[in-house]
């Protein structure tokens, strides 16, 4: 048998703790970096410093000069520089010039060394030519690593046909792709194949294990939905954006009788043959709610329905992105 | 818990090729509600269930179900073992009715999905 898992103890196990250090080392830099990195000009103000760290919510950033990476100044400064009473001073005078470096390559491990070498909390991290890419703290490394610890189904076999760099590669003011799938009308065996397929497009556009399932599985449930009750069938419009999922299913009939009734968690108009499949508990919806950020659902009776969803992706969670 | 080492404690027939050398369920979920299963299972568990039809293979797949353990004998048609091969989720059969084959796990360490790693 193996080793018994201490239970609701609320502490890693010794399993999880040795899967963290593994990934200490296996993870790179720029797998857990925050990419889009704002900055100042050693000619900018205190006062307009504070301005963007307070904007922002941030702790300190960059300070970069004709490209090249000049200093690093954090509210620490900012807290001597009010101190210190001359005003209007510039960040060329408060900012620490001798800045600790990485590289989009380098294994986290080397900013974790950094972080306990050094008296320092953020990491700056520069390419081949002292470009600033990106910034690393302590808050990066502890999400990159609960991120890849997260289980990702056949992660290797999809890793080999990725497209995640297309969002990168395909360059517009409004990127998106649009994926149409149509669903039959009670073809039970079927049902499923749409969001099966999303699920492996999300995965292979870089997609992060958590928001994959939540989009598949409100998917999911909204192709049953169609496939369960729908006159004439419908169609699955999935739109994928680098910072959000929308997912709509869309059909033209029999509609809904009473659109706030069918939301209640439990009420279902399933015949008992989908029951018996395990589906129609009247969870569905409820179910569809739970997973996504936004939800509407639009009915008339005779007319048909719509139901929208959209699944956000936070700053780290951007497609291509992904630790995976 | 080891996939092969849930397959000995309840005694269950493997159904498909294998069931991976290191694969591992963080956790399990008993269900024969597919919503339930959407709802209530963490990626990585292990589903008992004693439903058979391919939409049990779709609602693991798309909830991150590792593996499945059929319950009370069910012998899943040749429709959902294809499926199962298809989307890469290992099934196992085993003749003990869900709450036994829980137990057996749960005695073992398994933990249900809402124990599994509670802060």
């Amino acid at each position: 048998m193996g080793v018994r898992e201490p239970m609701a103890t609320g502490l890693p196990s010794s399993r999880e703790i040795s899967k963290a250090q593994e990934l200490v080392y296996e993870l790179q830099i720029g797998q857990v970096m925050t990419r889009s990195v704002l900055w100042v000009t050693p000619d900018q103000t205190m006062r307009e410093l504070e301005v963007l760290l307070r904007g922002r919510g941030i702790g300190g950033v960059p300070v970069v000069e004709v490209d090249r990476l000049a200093g690093i100044v954090s509210v620490s400064d900012l807290i001597r520089s009010l101190h210190s009473g001359v005003p209007d001073t510039r960040v060329r005078e408060w900012m620490t010039a001798d800045v600790v470096t990485v590289r989009e390559d380098d294994s986290v491990v080397e900013a974790v060394r950094a972080f306990a070498q050094r008296p320092v909390s953020r990491l700056v991290v520069v390419d081949d030519k002292g470009k600033v890419v990106g910034i690393v703290t302590g808050g990066d490394i502890t999400r990159g690593l609960l991120r890849a610890m997260a289980p990702a189904h056949s992660r290797s076999e999809v890793g080999r046909h990725r497209a995640s760099h297309i969002f990168q590669d395909i360059v517009s003011d409004d990127t998106s792709l649009r994926l149409r799938y149509s669903i039959k009308p009670r073809d039970f065996g079927r049902g499923g194949e749409a969001a099966s397929k999303l699920k492996r497009a999300l995965q292979r556009l870089g997609g992060w294990p958590e928001i994959v399932r939540r989009v598949a599985v409100a998917t999911y449930e909204a192709e049953m939905n169609l496939v369960i009750h729908s006159s004439r069938g419908g169609e699955i419009v999935a739109e994928v954006r680098p910072d959000q999922v929308r997912v709509a299913a869309v059909d033209d009939g029999p509609g809904i009788e009473d659109v706030e009734a069918a939301r209640k968690p439990g009420f279902s108009t399933a015949p008992d043959w989908i029951r018996e499949l395990g589906f129609g508990a009247g969870m569905g919806l409820s179910n569809i709610e739970r997973c996504a950020d936004e939800f509407t659902i639009e009915s008339e009776r005779g007319a048909g329905t719509r139901l929208a969803i959209a699944v956000r992706l936070a700053e780290e969670e951007r497609l291509g992105n992904s630790p995976t | 818990m080891r996939l092969s080492a849930i397959a000995a404690v309840v005694g269950a027939e493997v159904l498909t090729d294998e069931l991976g050398v290191d694969v591992d369920a963080c956790c399990a979920c008993g269900a024969d509600l597919m919503s339930d299963v959407l709802t209530y299972t963490r990626p990585g568990a292990l589903l008992l269930t004693g439903l058979v039809n391919p939409q049990v293979i779709r609602t693991a797949e798309m909830a991150d179900v590792v593996a499945i353990l059929f319950v009370r004998g069910k012998r899943p048609p040749a429709e959902t073992i294809d499926l199962a091969r298809q989307v890469g989720i290992p099934l196992m059969s085993v003749s003990l009715t869900m709450f036994s084959a829980a137990g057996r796990l749960y005695e073992a360490g398994l933990r249900g999905c809402d124990l599994h790693g509670r802060s």
